[in-house]
């Protein structure tokens, strides 16, 4: 019982890392970029969300509060790429990782400036509820976070499979020079991906946030989502969320069974040993590199 | 601009290009070994911190600049060199031994961390460094014997033959023999360039695929710069260790190898001279931050109270930097000499860049 109760935990958890991680898959599917960024983004998502929710900012009902943060960061997002991001076209993987581990230093200030240093709580309307089924307790955040992920999942899977736009990111992901060719706004598209994630970021900040405590170093555990996206293999996006998911449920079940220091240090090891025994990922859909 | 004639095809790659340029590199070490007489102890402070920092940055300048590896761990790296420093001399050694005691550990275990790295390319092999740099610092804090854990480690200052080069007692002479450091590992980079094995690194960089087809075993030469590289940085870091005293794992955070990673780019990537301007940058960011927001509070405006600061204007310049000149602080020198070398015959497209469309790593 015990140990349902750990992964029930740990899954609600591993469904934030897997957000992020989907975020990060999202751009690099669509421009073969990492966003070193995503951790930020999600953190300055949950602090947007904060400003509109909040009694002390703009006190707004939480649902159309959460949705306004979403617009917002998708807004954030989408001009990082048209402004930022689009000026380095055709350089290295490389600087695409310089830039935007600098990009997310700028957010960390941004949020630090307007809501301070000092820990913040996000008032959700859910807070403190729990259920409790035959012995075991799943507290509604838990409940509200594994719903969400679901249900964002499953609509950013029919966006991909069913609509227009959806679909022309995928031609767009697959070839970008043909699907130029084709009249694909590529450069417009890949925007779009940009806005599309910092909406995934928000999500997942706002669930974290309603978990705990949001400072501006919470996108630190974007690395914990990079393990994630590792272990799913870049560029398969259910993949990012599988990961997120067993580094969820790994982290509890260290620090339950495992000695001291296990807890902080396992999914980085099972990223590794993931990198070496398997570089392309668990879920992966990279082949081989072509000259 | 200056024509050299060359009568073998050896002058190619001498280690200066003529007389003047070494010439010009004797009169900077010269100025450098004269700081001490003339400088304020708080400024040779920082020139020593500026040293350290530029062989760190030598160190991360191996693999990035010139094998075209990305580590964000290097503060590992800096991590490993400190502690063992410290630990041996703690333990009796002599400094001499100890200091390359802790460079050798420091490559050894780099060589390890190649054997799964060199399998690795790009954003992989970053992220990878990034979570050997996390576990580094959990080992350190868990590995308490050693490293004091949480509480940190006392580095004993640094005595040769009854002389003291301690970072309080006697600066010059920890200056000095910092500057000694750097100079014979600078000299020895130089040549290592110089030599077959530093041109298999460059080939590596441009095109691992070119380069096993000219015979160049790319396993061995990867794990050699990873080796190399992780040495300068241990050098760099048990040097680091006797500046700051008393040190614990908060010194080597992650954030160390990314401002390290960001300040090399800015330095202007596989140019020795580009760690040296990192360096710098590193150093004087904060200097010149200080002496503006003191400046500005002159005339009434209160910056003291943010924090971050330094952050966000290290963050800005990086950005423009990337945007505008991709070939960092020594790259825009070279251009510029350029210039006025060809005066008034250079030409804006000199130096552009094709842009290319993203030459896709999957195989469809």
């Amino acid at each position: 019982m015990e140990f349902i109760q750990l992964i029930i935990g740990g899954v609600a958890n591993g469904c934030v890392y897997g957000l992020i991680a989907l975020g990060f898959v999202l751009i690099y599917k669509s421009s073969e970029g990492v966003n070193f960024a995503q951790g930020d983004m999600m953190m300055l998502g949950a602090f947007v969300a904060l400003g509109f929710v909040n009694d002390d900012y703009f006190g707004l009902a939480f649902l159309p509060g959460i949705i306004l943060a979403c617009i917002v960061m998708g807004g954030v997002g989408y001009s990082m790429d048209r402004f930022v991001v689009r000026k380095i076209f055709g350089q290295p993987q490389f600087a695409l990782v310089i830039l935007t581990i600098a990009i997310g230093f700028v957010l960390r200030f941004v949020a630090g400036a307007i809501w301070g240093y000092s820990p913040l709580v996000l008032e959700t309307p859910y807070a403190g509820l729990t259920f409790s089924f035959s012995g075991l307790i799943i507290s509604a955040e838990d409940a509200v976070t594994i719903l969400a992920t679901i249900m964002l999942t499953a609509v950013l899977w029919y966006f991909f499979a069913f609509t227009r736009i959806g679909l022309a990111t995928q031609a767009a992901s697959q070839n970008q020079l043909s699907a130029y060719y084709m009249g694909i706004p590529v450069k417009f598209l890949n925007s779009l991906i940009w806005g599309l994630s910092g909406i995934v970021a928000t999500i997942a900040g706002v669930l974290a946030a309603s978990k705990g405590t949001i400072d501006p170093n919470l996108g630190l555990i974007g690395i914990k989502a990079f393990a994630a996206a590792v272990i799913g293999g870049f560029g398969s996006l259910p993949g990012a969320l599988a990961g997120g998911l067993i580094i969820g449920v790994i982290e509890p079940i260290a620090a339950r069974y495992g000695p001291a220091g296990v807890s902080q240090t396992a999914p980085y090891v099972f990223m590794l040993l993931v990198l070496i025994l398997r570089p392309a990922g668990l879920f992966s859909q990279i082949t081989a590199k072509k000259v | 601009m200056k024509v050299i004639f060359k009568k073998s095809y050896d002058r190619d790659i001498d280690l200066f290009r003529d007389r003047q340029t070494a010439l010009r590199i004797g009169l900077l070490v010269l100025v450098l070994i004269l700081v001490p007489f003339f400088a304020s102890e708080y400024f040779l402070a920082e020139a020593t911190n500026t040293l350290i920092w530029s062989l760190a940055g030598l160190g991360l300048m191996v693999l990035v600049g010139h094998t075209g590896q990305v580590s964000l761990g290097h503060a590992a790296f800096l991590a490993i060199g400190a502690y063992t420093d410290a630990a041996l001399m703690n333990a009796g050694w002599p400094w001499l031994l100890a200091f390359l005691t802790a460079g050798a550990v420091t490559g050894v275990f780099g060589a390890i961390i190649a054997i799964p790295a060199i399998r690795m390319s790009g954003i992989y092999l970053a992220i990878a460094t990034m979570a050997l740099a996390v576990l580094v610092e959990e080992a350190v804090i868990l590995a308490e014997p050693i490293t004091g854990g949480v509480a940190g480690v006392f580095a004993p200052d640094i005595a040769i033959f009854g002389i003291s080069f301690g970072r309080y007692d006697s600066l010059p002479n920890f200056y000095w023999l910092c500057l000694a450091v750097v100079v014979i590992v600078t000299f020895g980079y130089a040549n290592l360039l110089r030599s077959a094995t530093g041109r298999s690194f460059l080939a590596v960089r441009d095109s691992e695929i070119s380069a096993r087809a000219l015979g160049i075993n790319v396993s061995r030469t990867k794990t050699l710069a990873f080796g190399l590289s992780c040495a300068i940085t241990g050098l760099a870091g048990g040097l680091m260790g006797h500046f700051f005293s008393f040190f614990n794992y908060e010194a080597f955070t992650i954030i160390i190898s990314i401002n390290l990673l960001l300040a090399v780019t800015i330095g202007g990537l596989g140019h020795i001279q580009g760690a040296f301007a990192s360096a710098i940058l590193i150093t004087a960011v904060p200097q010149v931050l200080a002496i503006v927001r003191d400046g500005l509070s002159n005339i009434g405006v209160d910056l003291s109270g943010v924090p971050g600061l330094d952050t966000l204007v290290f963050s800005l310049i990086l950005i423009g930097f990337i945007i505008y000149e991709p070939l960092g602080i020594y790259g825009r020198y070279l251009k510029i000499k350029a210039f006025w070398n060809l005066f008034p015959l250079s030409r804006r497209d000199m130096f552009r860049r094709q842009m290319t469309y993203l030459k896709t790593e999957r195989m469809k």
